[in-house]
């Protein structure tokens, strides 16, 4: 029993350090004076640290332009995606009406859509209405893909509030809109924070798109691919590149716990 | 009882009208572009008719063979390896030892880190002058480092995508299967034990076929982002090692030709939907499949 207990552990141990040491040691890189990741025979473990590669990426023209892009991008994705999506989850969980199996086959089948298949599409599209290498163009297709899963995290949000507590508020005297802002939207905020983070990093980490939309208004990941497979940048430039990546990832994990089971958790039958 | 009550259209209508904006964005932003792929993939730029000319361009390019070949192979050798390492932390979940949703929480943390993210990590361990080869001389099992990298090892290059691609997409397996295996009742697999079951007996005859509708969707989520592979493959190997979603973006970016890049991009289409077919067809949840 106790071997067994052991082994658990032991296992346990071995996939915690499979998934957390390739962070810890790009983490590591990217606090390495320049001269030593070049230096051979190279030391496994830095003999000093230094914020050298990260102060002289992030002081970068075109890395804060970017990450500027990213974070506007990644604003307005919140704001589409809420806005697009939040009435369809709140329905979703309110209301048993005909045609909700089709609306969670759609849902589904958007989820796992190749979004590698809209991208050039889009771009050419987006040229024709203006909106090719814009912020706007960018966020509009970072929300097509997010919508999905902030209408699973809204409706699982609203399935927790008790639809008990808005009757009541409405057999008080209040309407049914009255008794959303006043009751049920209050006890929904913390979740549907929950789905704006979750929006956030769906935006931050997507590559393809970006890539493919921008030109001029790169965000950080288009930019990264830009200068790693157009301009061969330095192995410094893309450690600092990959640990300002996957920053974030750290925290928001953390935030998004009670909603990673309902984000993935939906099977097809 | 419904009938008897008297019919107010707005309150009938309002879960329609509250799907609606999401329906109508997903046909503009999703429906339309995914039509338009396939139009430009065979669409005459000249005369706006249609022809096979740029899917010709397309088979017959270069890196075409090599990139379907690729895709498939990492595909492959990726996904079943993402499944058992995600089968194993899931289990161990499972057995809800203290500390296990810690264990969760660090197993999740790759499903945040981006393609590019990861690739750019792993890069600092096969690179030549990375953490791999320092530490391969320094315990002395190599006197000069080696290029993991180079187009002279194909088989190491195509290893290091895998690494990476199980590195970081195993979490989102996990999840669904953590998820599958919390709607499992918990008795069934004690009462296998009380038949004198093995715990290997249990997961082989119980608990895996009982999971199947679980492991049917996480094999369909991975394979279908597999065929994307796109960032991973490019910071590790520029194009030495071609895939369908890279060839989508050069023709794209480098050669500026759209409708080559459609043509791919209606081949990764294609390829998941037949995929997503298959996987239907054979892992049947009613388990009249195998």
């Amino acid at each position: 029993m106790t071997l067994r207990k052991l082994g658990l552990y032991a296992a346990a141990l071995l996939l915690t350090a499979w998934v957390l040491a390739p962070i810890v040691l790009i983490a590591l890189a990217a606090a390495t004076p320049r001269e030593d990741l070049y230096r051979w025979p190279r030391p496994l473990w830095p003999e000093r640290l230094s914020f050298e590669i990260l102060s002289s990426f992030a002081r970068q023209e075109a890395v804060l332009r970017a990450l500027g892009n990213s974070l506007a991008v990644a604003g307005l994705t919140i704001v589409l995606a809420t806005l697009v999506s939040a009435p369809a989850g709140y329905a979703l969980a309110r209301y048993p009406f005909r045609g909700r199996e089709a609306v969670q086959l759609g849902i589904l089948a958007t989820k796992m859509f190749p979004a590698t298949a809209l991208a050039v599409p889009l771009a050419v599209a987006f040229i024709r209405w203006g909106l090719y290498d814009t912020l706007l163009g960018v966020a509009l297709v970072h929300t097509a893909l997010s919508v999905p899963f902030v209408i699973l995290i809204v409706a699982s949000v609203f399935r927790g509030v008790p639809a008990e507590l808005e009757e009541a508020a409405m057999s008080l005297g209040a309407s049914r809109v009255g008794a959303f802002i006043r009751v049920t939207f209050p006890m929904a905020l913390p979740g549907l924070a929950a789905a704006a983070i979750f929006t956030f990093i769906l935006s931050w980490n997507e590559v393809f798109a970006a890539t493919l939309l921008t030109v001029n208004h790169r965000t950080l990941p288009a930019l990264l691919v830009h200068s790693v497979v157009a301009e061969g940048a330095p192995l410094h430039y893309r450690y600092a590149g990959g640990f300002f990546l996957v920053l974030p990832a750290l925290v928001i994990i953390f935030v998004i716990r009670r909603y990673l089971l309902t984000l993935w958790g939906v099977t097809v039958r | 009882m419904e009938e008897h009550r008297p019919r107010v259209p707005l309150a009938a209508a309002t879960p329609y009208l509250l799907v609606l904006p999401a329906a109508a964005y997903l046909a503009v932003f999703v429906l339309y572009p995914m039509a338009q792929a396939v139009r430009l993939g065979v669409a005459d730029p000249h005369t706006g008719g249609w022809t096979l000319e740029h899917v010709r361009r397309m088979a017959s390019d270069l890196y075409f063979w090599p990139a379907v070949r690729y895709t498939l192979w990492i595909t492959a050798v990726a996904v079943p390896l993402q499944v058992v390492l995600a089968l194993s932390m899931a289990l161990l979940v499972n057995t809800r030892f203290p500390g296990h949703t810690a264990f969760l929480y660090v197993c999740a943390i790759p499903l945040a880190v981006s393609d590019l993210a990861a690739g750019l990590i792993w890069l600092s361990l096969f690179t030549e002058r990375g953490y791999l080869n320092a530490a391969l001389v320094q315990w002395g099992v190599l006197r000069h480092p080696f290029n993991f990298l180079s187009h002279e090892h194909p088989a190491w290059l195509v290893g290091a995508i895998v690494t990476t691609e199980v590195w970081r997409a195993t979490a989102i397996v996990m999840v669904v299967l953590v998820a599958g295996l919390q709607l499992l009742p918990r008795d069934y697999a004690e009462t296998a034990a009380v038949f004198g079951a093995s715990r290997w007996q249990t997961l082989r005859h119980v608990l895996l076929p009982l999971l199947r509708p679980s492991l049917q969707t996480a094999l369909i989520i991975r394979t279908v982002l597999a065929f994307q592979l796109f960032a991973t493959v490019v910071t590790l190997s520029g194009r030495l090692v071609p895939v369908l979603a890279g060839e989508t973006y050069f023709w794209y970016t480098l050669y500026r030709n759209p409708h080559v890049a459609s043509a791919y991009a209606t081949l990764v289409l294609l390829l998941s939907a037949l995929f997503v077919w298959v996987y239907l067809r054979t892992l049947r949840p009613e388990g009249e499949g195998a």
